[in-house]
């Protein structure tokens, strides 16, 4: 009865191409053309001003809570550029650069976070579900949608995102084993910002890395380095290919950092130093990139000016949609909307109802 | 005395709690360090200490299941689900377990814990921060409901539900969190669970509420005697579960009209229940039909139409009105 180690099918990685200083490691540098390195570079300012975009609307309370991106660029539109347009997105609350690139229009963000239903609308060429803000409950759905694309036989994979926190939920572990045994075309991305709200992750599990829980499981895991979007693309590319392939599920631990706050009600002075801040706004993904970029005689200092006033503009343009989209009376009935396909005689009643009441309303304010 | 929002006095009941009895241990998300994202566990962990102040990871059916543990073991967990929105992951192990062990094991196990929840529209926030389902609750024999609705009967209600052999599930309407202050005494209060009160005599017309429902209810009690003369008498009820019946039927049999007032929506909310009630218990005192003014039976909308879909002092005074024209 030999005391002996078992050989798990899977080991784990941790993969890291550009460092800090945006020097490449050349043998693992992935072929990716120009064009999309400028693409992805483009998108990770955008997404960077629009995050500051919002949280400025936010301070002079034109919209509600959010949660900002920053620092998180590369680790999430690394991982949905390696998508087509017939893949999934199954978001959380914190990829909205991702979701950009995925063609949700930023008036629809801004007019869900200005408290409007209508931000939610996601339109019928996507494949984009919804933000989902129940930590944690949305890689099921990721599991279902690649059980449907394995049922019909279809090459489309599905990409799903969490936080270091949700992998304390249940449900986190119930779809990552659900998604082993039925061996469906699902790439789970945990983008590991070291906080969930006030928790750091060393408080979250005593385990190592969150990339070896995938191990547990059964399916392939992966620790890259979240800031490195080359690292990012490489391995969302390889998670991507064998879930086409029929080779199954990926977990992928991004390890990024959350450099501004949880959302915007969160005061993070009371639970983490600003050195620690500073330490990873070295290891900042755009600063890195554009070195890169530079580097390799493919972003001039006058380009990345040119980028930046591009986007800016571009953050304005979507502005000023949302600004349109808002002037004028609202209309409260609408409230009703998406409720059911068809409105049972009850909510009809109650949607009467509200109309009489919001009429009478009116009224009374005219003659006092 | 001193005057205090709900959210300080909360916090006075944990900290007079935790100092009294050192069975009693607080866990959530963020309650520590961070003191809660209400703050209403501000200051506890430096009081306390990190083993009776449990930040814990994030996992409300792990919260909820290891407070069960703990209450069988003897200890008082107190812990906090970070929004009501949220709860529903322990839902599971409250209704399988929390509200069973005493009944499945013949007595030989009890489970006092509390599960406070922030709860309740009205604060510009985001999806699932803003529902008021105290009816999953309610409806799960072997759990209390409580929902307070000033500082001072907070905090009288949590030391009570906190002391309570059973357990209880405390909702905090975050409305009233700040929205104002009462004078809560330092010395120590409680309030028996299962008891309601009336909030406002009045003769002409008895409105129930509960929660951050009341101050609207109240505001147009005041605005319905100057506007046209009517009494309405307010009953605050303070505990769902068990219901205090007596009060408020009594009272409906004094006035012999009812409006039934809260947020969540209509359909087999509390106001049904209360409606039954009157028409079991006083039902030949009746002169009206009972009016429910209520949450919609939809999703509450994000925050740019949630003040139409949640009762407001226009609704409410008119659902009076019509019932005294009846
Ligand atoms: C089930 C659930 N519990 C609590 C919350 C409140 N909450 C929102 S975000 C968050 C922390 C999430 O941390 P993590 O998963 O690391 O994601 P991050 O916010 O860092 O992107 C918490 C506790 C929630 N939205 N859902
Ligand atoms: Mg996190």
């Amino acid at each position: 009865m030999p005391r002996q180690e078992i050989d798990l099918p899977h080991r784990l990685e941790y993969l890291s191409i550009l460092d800090e200083n945006g020097q490449v490691d050349t043998s693992l540098e992935p072929d990716i053309p120009a064009e999309l390195l400028l693409k992805l570079h483009r998108a990770m300012v955008l997404g960077r001003r629009f995050d500051e975009r919002m949280l400025t609307l936010q301070r002079q309370g034109r919209i509600g809570t959010f949660a900002p991106i920053k620092g998180q660029e590369a680790s999430q539109i690394g991982a949905v550029a390696v998508l087509s347009s017939q893949d999934w997105l199954v978001p959380a609350f914190r990829e909205t650069a991702a979701e950009i690139w995925r063609g949700k229009p930023m008036e629809n963000v801004l007019l869900l976070f200005s408290g409007y239903n209508e931000g939610g609308q996601i339109d019928d060429a996507l494949r984009n579900l919804p933000i989902a803000i129940p930590v944690g409950s949305q890689p099921l759905h990721a599991v279902g949608l690649g059980y449907g694309i394995k049922y019909h036989k279809k090459q489309e994979v599905v990409m799903t995102f969490f936080g270091d926190g949700a992998t304390s939920e249940g449900d986190v572990h119930e779809a990552l084993n659900f998604a082993g045994v039925f061996q469906v075309p699902v790439i789970f991305v945990c983008q590991n910002n070291h906080w969930a709200i006030s928790i750091p992750r060393g408080k979250q599990t005593r385990a190592k890395t969150l990339a070896q829980k995938a191990l547990g499981y059964g399916i392939p895991g992966m620790a890259v380095d979240g800031n490195d979007i080359l690292a990012m693309v490489a391995a969302a590319k390889e998670a991507v290919e064998r879930a086409r392939s029929g080779g199954g599920p990926t977990f992928i631990e991004a390890i990024t950092y959350r450099m501004s706050v949880h959302t915007t009600a969160d005061d993070p002075k009371r639970y983490r130093t600003d050195e620690e801040v500073q330490e990873w706004v070295k290891r900042d993904p755009i600063v890195r990139f554009e070195t890169y970029l530079g580097s390799k005689g493919l972003l001039t200092e006058e380009a990345a000016k040119a980028v930046d006033e591009e986007v800016r503009a571009e953050v304005k343009a979507a502005e000023e949609r949302w600004a349109k989209r808002i002037e004028g009376p609202l209309d409260p009935i609408t409230m009703f909307d998406g409720a059911f396909a068809e409105l049972p005689p009850h909510l009809v009643s109650q949607r009467e109802e509200l109309k009489r009441e919001l009429e009478a309303q009116k009224r009374e304010a005219h003659h006092g | 005395m001193a005057k205090m929002t709900m959210v300080q006095a909360l916090n006075l009941a944990l900290r007079q709690e935790m100092a009294k009895d050192e069975r009693v241990i607080v866990l959530g998300e963020d309650v520590g360090l961070d003191g809660g994202v209400f703050r209403v566990t501000e200051g506890l962990i430096q009081e306390f200490g990190e083993e009776r102040v449990i930040d814990t990871p994030l996992a409300e059916s792990g919260i909820a299941g290891m407070s069960i543990g703990m209450a069988v073991y003897g200890l008082r967990p107190v812990c906090e689900m970070q929004f009501s929105g949220f709860s529903y992951y322990a839902l599971h192990q409250m209704e399988a377990h929390a509200a069973r062990l005493r009944w499945r094991s013949g007595g030989r196990f009890s489970v006092p814990m509390v599960l406070r929840c922030p709860y309740g529209g009205g604060v510009r926030a985001l999806e699932h921060h803003s529902e008021s389902r105290e009816i999953y609750w309610a409806h799960t024999p072997g759990l209390k409901m409580v929902i307070p609705s000033t500082p001072r009967n907070a905090r009288a209600l949590l030391v009570s539900a906190i002391r309570d052999p059973d357990p209880v599930v405390f909702y905090e309407p975050k409305a009233s969190y700040r929205a104002f202050r009462e004078e809560v005494p330092e010395e120590e209060e409680t309030f028996p669970l299962g008891t309601s009160v009336v909030a406002r005599e009045g003769k002409d017309v008895t409105i129930i509420t509960y929660g951050a429902m009341l101050r609207p209810t109240l505001e147009a009690a005041e605005q319905l005697k100057e506007k046209d003369g009517i009494e309405a008498e307010v009953i605050d009820l303070l505990t769902l579960m068990p219901l205090d019946d007596a009060l408020f039927t009594a009272s409906a049999r004094k006035t012999g009209r009812v409006v039934v007032v809260h947020e969540a929506p209509r359909t087999y909310g509390a106001g049904a229940e209360l409606v039954a009630r009157l028409v079991e218990k006083s039902f030949l005192y009746l002169e009206a039909p009972v009016k429910r003014v209520t949450g919609f039976d939809i999703v509450i909308p994000l925050y740019q139409r949630e003040m139409e879909y949640l009762p407001g002092v226009f609704r409410i005074a008119e659902a009076v009105r019509e019932t005294l024209r009846f």
